[in-house]
């Protein structure tokens, strides 16, 4: 079991024939991801590697092919009307891979996207993954992943790679890891992934990532605390960055002197949550509580 | 990115905004100049981007035009944070009834625009935030219909009492919302807006920062950015597409995503280090930007000794292996470097590194470990 992508996942591309969106496609027909259609405006009736048709639309390619997730890998300046077309054809999932969509872009967007009932992953994120299921949606490089029963939770893409690596070398399966995205307005936060891997019965442990800047892991530590019985392990980014100043991710900034990693470390022994030093700690502290 | 006051003004002005006359000198002569055109004493503010420029002498009120040459004369070049001061902005000393504050930030938990207002004006209204959030009116505003009419007016009615005044500001409440969108701001902030014993209402101050994602397809708003207001090293990384910030160790850290650069910082720290730098080479890597990543980093004569920290996803390990033995053929780098690389192309990239007696460690720790002990021999 897994959440979010399982084993009915029916993945669309939006961006197919671009260079990002075509590279990645090929990893995730090679992973072995269920990519049924893409999406390129005026490539309609292209085949993709000669297996997967391309449409003009997202509405045309649901309609033909049942697509039911979506992955989005078209620049900053089409991205957020690429999320709109998607959430405006229904599909409950909508990945948005994409770095660099304007804030106000985003903030525009959210409420459409809620006001249609559909959940977005992302932007600025690597998506996610479901070993067992061999759904790959986004970038997390599948030879690192291994299944089983932890559920990962990120705000970033390499340093999700870097423990998920630790884990599969520990002979420790991931039941999904999930990317949730380094800009200040996500779809998806830590609170939303924490509940679903709760609510699975396939994940025993969640590991939890975050960063410096803004609430989401203060609030995600008070909903540890009240609300997840299954053991939780955390590690936050950014004890030794300066105040005041964009680490790389448009999210990751210290305003004024909230947001640092001690208020949020801090959050999370409350919780009761074990906190990683490093991120080779994630071993050691995932199986004494497994 | 961060712009001068008299260019958030200029925004501001723009939008129909009542802000005092003035402008903005470079020379002492060119300050006098304007001083004497606007008549009666004059207040001299250094132009840069830090906060506390009244407290670190950079802000002075002048009597006449000479004093404004003097005061000018001292201001300009002088040293505040760090930041040379460039330029000055010369203003009329404006009589001044009440002091409020206006500013309006993209929210993260609320996902909008939200005015934030106080009646406790000039002051740092985060310490207002923190002490008596009382005090702050806030307003999410849905930026699908805008400010409403009837929101600007609440957020006025919050600062004065005379009806003139409350028309007066909500006006600004809404020219400064238009001001936010058009000009792709993630904070706009005018502090103090003040009343003058004769009742006008205006804008004293203003800061706008410009959200960095808008400048890719609004070059206008890119030719504000002030290159001298920056440290040098960081202007030169972000002409090479990388993202880099100074800090005060002597470890230079090369790593690819965000994410993984903090914490290589933050594991530089825990094995008893100083981290020279949050670097991120950004997905995409190219040898190109490797190289580019050296330069900068070796430019800083602080750094003993630097790190790789690669974990290859889509950022291809034997491209950062090429730029590595690339930037070693072109220049000089006499201080010790210790590379990690794991993930896409690893063996190919460990081929590239021992053909030129260079090798690569696969664990992040082991890489900190070595560099932060080599750092500390050689200092």
């Amino acid at each position: 079991m897994s959440i979010f992508v399982n084993g009915n996942t029916r993945l669309l591309v939006q961006g197919i024939t671009g260079r990002e969106g075509s590279f990645h496609a090929r990893q995730m027909l090679e992973y072995g991801t269920n990519v049924v259609a893409g999406v390129t405006p005026g490539k309609g009736g292209q085949q993709f590697e000669g297996k997967v048709p391309v449409f003009n639309t997202v509405a045309q390619a649901v309609q033909t092919t049942e697509a039911n997730t979506t992955v989005i890998y078209v620049p900053p300046m089409a991205a957020a009307a690429a999320i709109v077309e998607a959430a405006d054809a229904g599909i409950p999932l909508i990945v948005c891979i994409t770095e660099g969509i304007p804030v106000m872009h985003m903030s525009r967007t959210m409420p459409f996207v809620r006001s249609r009932g559909v959940r977005l992953i992302g932007p600025n994120c690597p998506g996610l993954i479901t070993p067992g299921a061999k759904g790959k949606v986004g970038i997390i490089p599948g030879n690192i992943c291994s299944a089983g029963r932890v559920g990962l939770v990120s705000r970033s893409g390499t340093l999700t790679y870097e423990v998920v690596n630790h884990l599969t070398r520990a002979g420790i399966g991931q039941s999904t890891c999930v990317g949730i995205g380094g800009d200040p307005i996500i779809g998806t936060n830590f609170i939303d992934c924490l509940r679903a891997f709760q609510e699975d019965p396939g994940t025993d442990a969640i590991v939890l990532i975050g960063e410096i800047g803004g609430t989401d892991e203060q609030n995600a530590a008070q909903f540890v605390k009240t609300r997840v019985t299954k053991p939780v392990v955390g590690f936050i980014a950014g004890q030794t960055a300066p105040k005041g100043r964009r680490m790389g991710h448009a999210g990751a900034i210290i305003s004024g002197s909230s947001g640092t990693a001690e208020e949020k470390l801090a959050a999370f022994e409350a919780a009761g949550i074990g906190v990683m030093r490093r991120p080779a700690d994630v071993v050691d502290l995932v199986r004494k509580r497994l | 990115m961060n712009i001068h006051e008299y260019q958030a003004r200029a925004l501001l002005k723009a939008q129909g905004i009542s802000v005092l006359d003035g402008d903005v000198a470079s020379t002492p002569t060119e300050a006098e100049a304007i001083a004497r055109r606007l008549g009666g004493p004059v207040v001299i503010k250094a132009q840069v981007h830090a906060g506390g420029r009244g407290k670190a002498g950079g802000v002075r009120l002048a009597k006449n035009p000479s004093e404004a040459l003097d005061h000018a004369a001292e201001i300009l070049g002088m040293q505040i944070k760090g930041l040379t001061v460039q330029k000055v902005l010369v203003v009329p000393a404006a009589e001044i009834a009440s002091e409020s504050y206006v500013g309006l930030i993209m929210d993260r938990e609320t996902q909008r625009p939200v005015f934030m207002v106080s009646s406790a004006g000039g002051i740092d209204i985060e310490d207002v935030a923190a002490k008596n959030p009382e005090k702050i009116m806030r307003l999410p505003v849905d930026p699908t219909y805008g400010l409403f009419p009837h929101q600007a007016l609440a957020l006025a009615f919050s600062l004065y009492q005379d009806f003139a005044q409350v028309k007066a500001a909500a006006k600004i409440m809404e020219q400064l919302y238009a001001g936010f969108v058009a000009n792709g701001a993630s904070l706009a902030e005018i502090n103090p807006l003040v009343t003058t014993p004769d009742g006008r209402v205006l804008a004293l101050d203003a800061k706008v920062v410009i959200d960095d994602n808008e400048l890719f397809w609004r070059p206008d708003l890119g030719l504000l950015r002030d290159d001298t207001a920056e440290e040098p090293s960081e202007a030169a990384a972000r002409r090479a597409n990388l993202s880099f910030i100074k800090l005060d160790g002597d470890v230079g850290c090369v790593v690819n995503g965000a994410g993984l650069a903090m914490a290589t910082m933050d594991l530089v720290k825990y094995y008893g280090g100083a981290p020279a730098n949050f670097l991120d080479i950004g997905g995409s890597s190219s040898p190109e930007k490797v190289i580019n990543a050296l330069k900068i980093i070796t430019a800083d004569p602080h750094v003993k000794a630097i790190l790789f920290n690669i974990f290859g996803g889509i950022t291809r390990t034997d491209d950062v292996a090429n730029g590595i033995v690339a930037a070693t053929r072109q220049f000089k780098v006499s201080v010790p470097i210790v590379i990690r690389l794991t993930g896409t192309n690893e063996a190919e990239a460990i081929r590239i590194l021992n053909a030129v007696g260079m090798t690569a460690l696969s664990d992040m720790d082991e890489a900190v470990e070595r560099v932060v002990k080599l750092a500390r021999e050689a200092a």
